[in-house]
């Protein structure tokens, strides 16, 4: 990966940073240029929790080259608390172990290498939250 | 006052047992399991590494502490598994959790003592006025080589600690150090597993540098070692730290609490960092608490604590070590250890 193109999505990928809508405080992850919801421009970060439910999940067993020594592994569409969705790996589980709504969190976890001597690519996955 | 005002501590959920490995090199299981004292130790996951440790640890520290992520004023990461030769870890943690950009940093090595490097050196500066909040980790991914008596051991986990003069939870009120060239352990820059010189890593090593810094900072201190209520040595298996403790004059009752190693394996420069993570998960008000690292190279760290008033508000504001250790343990065969760690070659991209 290109680092110009990593440092620019480090505040999503890292502290997962979206756009708020100063126009009808709609949140936007990752953050746009135009709200969809009122069509205003102006924007502000806002960090979103880490802390929501699993809406649903797939388990890969083919899967592209820089991810080919971890499958199977879950990868699910996660509703943060405040609503607002995104998709991500799941990690540290069993598929047998997960539920619709079941609580999760997110952690920082490295993604992928595009070859031995590129950059590591960090960002968030999901665990369940085990309390 | 200056001391650690948060603390927090980080182990992957998956495991190997002592037992998986001994079979796999015909070693016996019970011999390992009585000579080092350990059950089975942690492994990373795939995605996991120093850094993701230490991120991991230092955001359940800053939870604790309650602060604010940019009132840090420097953050060191001391880990001899660093996940690159050139680019510190620490560049990373800064931006994950919202630290940065103003705010010195920089990676310590030190084999297993990188952590209380760090810890030291956080602890001096904001001691010297120079800053409000820094913050010392040390963590670490360690490997053996194949078949070698350190597969059984190198584990993966680490801790962080913020200290600060505000709100203190564990008072720093001496520190020692002893260093001296002891070539007991090493690798060389390339080489992929360390070397170590066998049975002379014992007595001239690790039992010389960590008598020698626990028996300085108690003199420094006026402290006799019935006046701690906890003490924690460096723990590459379970034996040394319990011997050096019946040497200096410790009992196992004051050890137990931080005996991390036999469940969790050595986390290298996390080693002690989280023996002390799990004093002061269950410390009470008052209580006297002695660590003494140790690095092969050869050099140990004291550090005499005090815990206050303030401890007990901040335990259950972030899990447990001991809990973390306990849940969601997922245990590896020898197998997929191996792929875990690549110590298998791969015709794959990475
Ligand atoms: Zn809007």
């Amino acid at each position: 990966m290109k680092s110009a193109q990593y440092i620019r999505e480090v505040p999503q990928r890292y502290r997962l940073e979206a756009g708020k809508c100063t126009g009808c405080g709609k949140l936007h992850f990752p953050p746009r240029l135009v709200c969809d919801g009122c069509g205003s421009r102006e924007f502000e970060a806002a960090t979103l929790p880490r802390q929501g439910t699993l809406l649903t999940w797939t388990v890969i067993h083919a899967a592209p080259p820089q991810f080919s020594l971890e499958t199977p592994y879950v990868v699910g569409i996660v509703e943060l608390d405040g609503g607002v969705r995104l998709t991500c790996q799941v990690a540290d589980c069993d598929p047998e172990e997960l539920a619709v709504g079941a609580p999760v969190e997110l952690v920082f976890r490295r993604i992928k290498e595009d070859n031995a001597a590129d950059i590591i690519q960090y960002g968030y996955k999901a665990v369940l939250r085990r309390e | 006052m200056v001391g650690i005002v948060g603390w927090g501590a980080y182990v992957p959920c998956y495991r190997i047992k002592a037992e998986t490995i001994a079979r796999q090199w015909g070693g016996d299981p019970e011999s390992v399991r009585k000579g080092l004292l350990l059950e089975e130790k942690t492994v990373p996951g795939m995605d996991e590494d120093t850094i993701t440790i230490s991120v991991a640890a230092a955001r359940d520290a800053i939870e604790r502490a309650g602060i604010a992520p940019h009132e840090i004023g420097a953050v060191y990461i001391g880990s001899e598994s660093h996940p690159y030769a050139v680019k510190p870890s620490g560049t990373v943690l800064i931006d994950a959790l919202g630290i940065g950009p103003h705010v010195h940093v920089a990676d310590y090595e030190f084999a297993c003592k990188a952590g209380t490097e760090a810890m030291f050196v956080a602890y001096s500066l904001v001691k010297a006025g120079q800053m409000k909040y820094a913050l010392g980790i040390g963590a670490d991914t360690s490997q053996g080589a194949p078949g070698d008596a350190l597969e059984y051991t190198a584990s993966a986990g680490g801790a962080a600690f913020i200290m600060g003069d505000d709100k203190v939870v564990a008072e720093i009120q001496a520190t020692y150090s002893y260093t001296s060239d002891t070539p007991d352990f090493w690798r060389k820059e390339l080489e992929h597993y360390p070397q170590h010189a066998g049975r002379f890593t014992g007595e001239p090593a690790y039992f010389r540098h960590v008598l020698a810094a626990a028996r300085g900072i108690l003199e420094q201190s006026g402290h006799q070692p019935q006046d701690f209520a906890y003490a924690v040595f460096h723990m590459p298996n379970g034996k040394f730290p319990l011997k050096a403790a019946k040497t200096l004059g410790f009992t196992r009752e004051q050890m137990e609490e931080g005996l991390l190693v036999t469940t969790m394996g050595n986390t290298y420069s996390g080693s002690s960092p989280t023996g002390l993570a799990a004093i002061l998960d269950v410390a009470r008000p008052g209580d006297l608490i002695l660590l003494v690292s140790f690095g092969s190279g050869a050099g140990s760290d004291a550090f005499v604590f005090q815990t206050t008033d303030h401890l007990p508000a901040l335990q259950d504001k972030a899990p447990k070590i001991r809990t973390l250790l306990e849940r969601n343990r997922r245990y590896l065969d020898y197998g997929q250890y191996a792929k875990f760690r690549r110590k298998i070659i791969f015709n794959s991209p990475v």
